[in-house]
């Protein structure tokens, strides 16, 4: 069953000057539970497609359905709290919380949600074990690693359980150790949890355990292949 | 909380520039205290010198004297009604005077001068004339047939203490005022209008002469707090009969309310000056904390933290700063105006002669009123708050993608 719908979607940036079409005419549907790795070289499109599903930036024409919302019809603050509610991100550089530690990092979310204290204590301790950073709770990113900081960030993306957690490069910054360490713990979150993970990525490690690989090409889907 | 410890914790994220934004905060309040302070000072003091000097606090006058202040509208008393008076709660002293104008002569020359005739020991609460005798002595009684003239005067008619005076005025509805009556002795005014043209005689004498027995011009009132004035003058005028008219002295001498208000509004552009200069400072603090967490803002409006939430944590981070600020501006300035306050700043030499000149002290006491160093406390944290509100205009118009871009 299809939890995301994209039709016909294409993005030109700088219409009315020199028009650079990013995305053109774009039809995909993700089921639950994918792991899906959005491939193609630079320029191809990945990070604009993966922004746009995510909410974060607007097609020049068509339209993003996830679970029968059509995202882009929603208000700035509804778009926002729709992020917050069904959508996780992971992204290339981190991007971590400075000034909060693992656990609040990963609590953040689910305060901004209005659960209760307790309840956000238990989920981020539950995540934090889950990616095996339960002994660095209490770490602000500056006393993690990478591969912890991104570690960190695959939980904070779980934290309110999303329908999808979108990924743009996770591995780019990361060591092959790392990298290694990272897709295993998604992987298996993505078969134990069947967690849905979309993500954008340049590195043949990735798309080798990838279960279902787009390749992109000026906009395009060149292929889509399932494994 | 979540909310304020992100707020705490960012504002220590660039120690050096929070540091240097309080300090900035501390100076402003420091310098806005200080010089209200003095400023304020400097008023209680103007208000003390000529109120406390010659108007008293309080006058209670008849009904018509104010608009024409002449003997014809002069007062009769009596003891019931000076114990009343004296007896009103408030009331540290009130002093009854006869005032009006005479044609002041020596041997060759005449001057209209200025008569008191006063209450020779009750004088002493208010322009304390015995203070200021230069030679000769002052009075013994209410009734000794004597004046004591202000020394320009008595340097322009040519007399001297032992000398006398001749006196013509018109007195009580009309009746002729004319006497030969000694000079016991002169006295010195700072202000140069007394200076020149004040005869002081004491009460009973004056009455006789102006043939207005038992009657004053006025009942000055001192009262046991300056700021208590307007309560006290509510309870005279409510506890006296009509005819009588109760005035706080600020309806007698406007021109220096207006002289105060004016010399008020030139130190408030100068404050103003100051506020702008402070507001600029954390502006600037604000723009490059926004400027510099653009990144930051991006990714949490992404991961769904509203642009709500991201203006109040900055909010917040500047409130902290300002509150912090504020509270060590405060507790900074009280030792300074403290000190000038015990121990008044002093002018010198020709500075202190020109002040000296207008009849006042030649320092400047501060003022140590509370609501002073609050009032410029709160005006900076008003400030500063409103230029909080950029970040909530910033983070309104803050796109997620162009935002992790930088």
């Amino acid at each position: 069953m299809s939890i995301i719908q994209v039709r016909n979607i294409s993005k030109i940036y700088n219409k009315e000057h020199i028009p650079v079409r990013a995305l053109n005419g774009i039809d995909l549907d993700i089921n639950k539970g994918e792991f899906t790795a959005i491939v193609g070289p630079s320029g191809s499109g990945k990070t604009t497609l993966l922004n746009i599903i995510g909410g974060l930036d607007t097609p020049t024409e068509g339209s993003v359905n996830i679970h029968g919302t059509d995202m882009f019809s929603l208000k700035d603050r509804k778009l926002i709290d729709f992020r917050l509610h069904h959508i996780g991100f992971v992204f290339q550089a981190y991007n971590l919380i400075p000034v909060l530690t693992a656990l609040e990092n990963v609590m953040f979310i689910l305060q901004m949600q209005g659960r209760p204290h307790k309840e956000c204590v238990a989920r981020g301790m539950e995540l934090l074990k889950q990616v095996g950073l339960e002994d660095k709770v209490d770490k602000r990113p500056s006393e993690l690693s990478g591969g912890q900081q991104q570690r960190v960030a695959v939980a904070r993306a779980l934290a309110s359980k999303p329908d999808f957690v979108l990924a743009d490069e996770p591995t780019a910054n990361l060591d092959s150790k790392s990298t290694s360490d990272l897709l295993d713990m998604m992987l298996q979150l993505n078969e134990l949890g069947e967690t849905t993970f979309i993500f954008s990525t340049h590195d043949q490690r990735v798309v080798d355990r990838a279960k279902r690989v787009l390749t992109l090409v000026d906009g395009e889907i060149e292929t889509d292949e399932v494994r | 909380m979540l909310y304020l410890k992100m707020a705490w914790r960012n504002i220590w994220r660039n120690k050096r520039r929070t540091l240097i934004t309080m300090a900035s905060i501390v100076m402003a309040v420091v310098l806005s205290a200080v010089m209200s302070s003095m400023q304020e000072g400097q008023y209680d003091q103007m208000i003390d010198n000529t109120v406390g000097s010659f108007t008293g606090h309080i006058q209670i006058q008849q009904a018509e004297y104010k608009d024409e202040p002449n003997l014809d509208h002069s007062l009769r008393i009596n003891e019931v009604l000076f114990r009343q008076v004296e007896e009103t709660a408030g009331v540290k002293a009130v002093v009854p005077r006869i005032d009006s104008y005479a044609l002041a002569g020596g041997l060759h020359k005449t001057k209209a001068a200025m008569i008191a005739g006063i209450d020779i020991e009750a004088e002493k609460h208010l322009s304390e004339p015995d203070q200021k005798v230069i030679s000769g002595r002052y009075f013994n009684s209410n009734s000794e047939h004597a004046v004591l003239i202000s020394a320009g005067l008595a340097d322009y008619l040519n007399v001297q203490t032992g000398d006398s005076l001749v006196l013509i005025s018109s007195g009580f509805h009309g009746v002729s005022a004319a006497d030969l009556i000694p000079i016991k002795g002169v006295l010195k005014f700072g202000i140069p209008d007394m200076n020149n043209g004040m005869v002081y005689m004491p009460l009973q004498t004056a009455q006789e002469f102006f043939g207005a027995y038992n009657r004053v011009t006025a009942l000055a009132v001192m009262a046991q707090d300056a700021k208590g004035i307007h309560e006290v003058a509510q309870r005279l005028s409510s506890q006296l009969p009509d005819d009588y008219k109760v005035y706080g002295w600020q309806e007698l001498m406007p021109e220096l309310i207006q002289a105060i208000e004016a010399d008020r509004g030139s130190g408030q552009i100068i404050l103003m000056v100051l506020y702008m200069v402070v507001g600029f400072g954390i502006l600037g603090t604000v723009l490059m904390m926004t400027a510099e967490r653009k990144f930051e803002f991006g990714v949490l409006l992404s991961i769904g933290t509203s642009r709500f939430v991201i203006g109040l944590t900055l909010i917040l981070e500047m409130a902290t700063i300002t509150i912090l600020g504020t509270i060590s501006g405060i507790i900074a300035s009280l030792p300074f105006i403290y000190y000038f306050n015990i121990n008044p700043m002093e002018f010198t030499g020709q500075a202190a002669a020109a002040i000296e000149e207008y009849g006042m002290e030649p320092f400047i006491r501060f003022s140590t009123d509370p609501s002073i160093i609050i009032n410029q406390a709160m005006i900076v944290l008003v400030i500063t708050l409103l230029i909080s509100i950029y970040p909530l205009i910033h983070t309104k118009r803050i796109n997620p993608v162009e935002a992790m871009r930088h």
